[in-house]
């Protein structure tokens, strides 16, 4: 009877792991593909090694596949987190449909400073791609 | 012809290779388009984490409980190359901070 609980988790782990790498492909820009590939795809990996900790079904190997998953949900959010930023600091644009960027003008404080001669006016370098969002006050952020 | 658990099991791991597969298509067709270069890294990190989940199925079918090992030193070489990449990634941005660059200049 475990056969058919490890390949039901299989088939669940392996579709979302195809899903996520799906949205990798189709969806509009960085940031939105990371959730894709994070989210989705450590949950559909971990599935997988859940499945191959339930086959196995004593200590060793069991552990060494709980301890993988374990070991993927610490360490997904961190990487993402900081592929995040590179993205955002080297100015990766937005998708043009995005409503808010709560960023805007935080991160050249930090960047900004030593080389910002190259452009002439402050602000123009984090002018980021959102012409679309800046008609309406960025407070509201609810979408259109 | 009978449906043992056996031969269900068979089929949801060829099942799950072919998805799998899929994914990892994706992602290289990711990692080919770019057009950024974090897009990149996001493919490439994705790549590896399927690869895990490869040895994991790998594992299963061969029956043979090494190759979780071999999924978790992926996992931990995977985190190691996607954090180096990160900061690479944003360590050249530094460098070329001095360089005039066009709005939605995307590499």
């Amino acid at each position: 009877m475990i056969e058919l609980l490890v390949a039901t988790m299989l088939l669940f782990g392996a579709l979302l792991a195809a899903i996520a790498g799906l949205g990798l492909l189709r969806l509009p820009d960085v940031l939105i593909r990371m959730h894709a590939s994070t989210k989705a795809g450590t949950l559909g990996v971990g599935l997988i090694l859940a499945a191959t900790a339930l086959h196995y079904g004593e200590p060793g190997p069991s552990f060494r596949a709980l301890a993988t998953i374990v070991f993927l949900l610490i360490t997904a959010p961190v990487a993402a987190h900081m592929i995040a930023r590179a993205a955002y600091r080297t100015g990766v644009p937005l998708w043009d449909h995005a409503v808010i960027d709560e960023l805007r003008g935080a991160q050249d404080v930090q960047r900004g400073l030593p080389g910002a001669s190259s452009e002439a006016q402050p602000g123009a370098q984090n002018d980021r791609a959102l012409a679309k969002s800046d008609a309406r006050p960025t407070e509201s952020g609810a979408g259109p | 012809m009978t449906m043992t658990p056996d031969t269900v099991l068979d089929l949801a791991l060829n099942a799950s290779y072919a998805l799998l597969v899929f994914g990892i298509a994706c992602a290289f067709a990711r990692l080919a388009r770019g057009p950024s270069l974090p897009d990149r890294v996001v493919a490439l990190d994705y790549t590896a984490i399927l690869t895990v989940a490869f040895a994991a199925l790998y594992a299963i079918e061969a029956d043979e409980p090494a190759f979780i090992d071999v999924a978790v030193v992926l996992a931990l070489a995977a985190f190691l190359a996607t954090v180096a990449f990160a900061r690479f990634a944003e360590g050249r941005e530094g460098a070329a901070r001095g360089r005039p660059r066009g709005r939605g200049d995307a590499r």
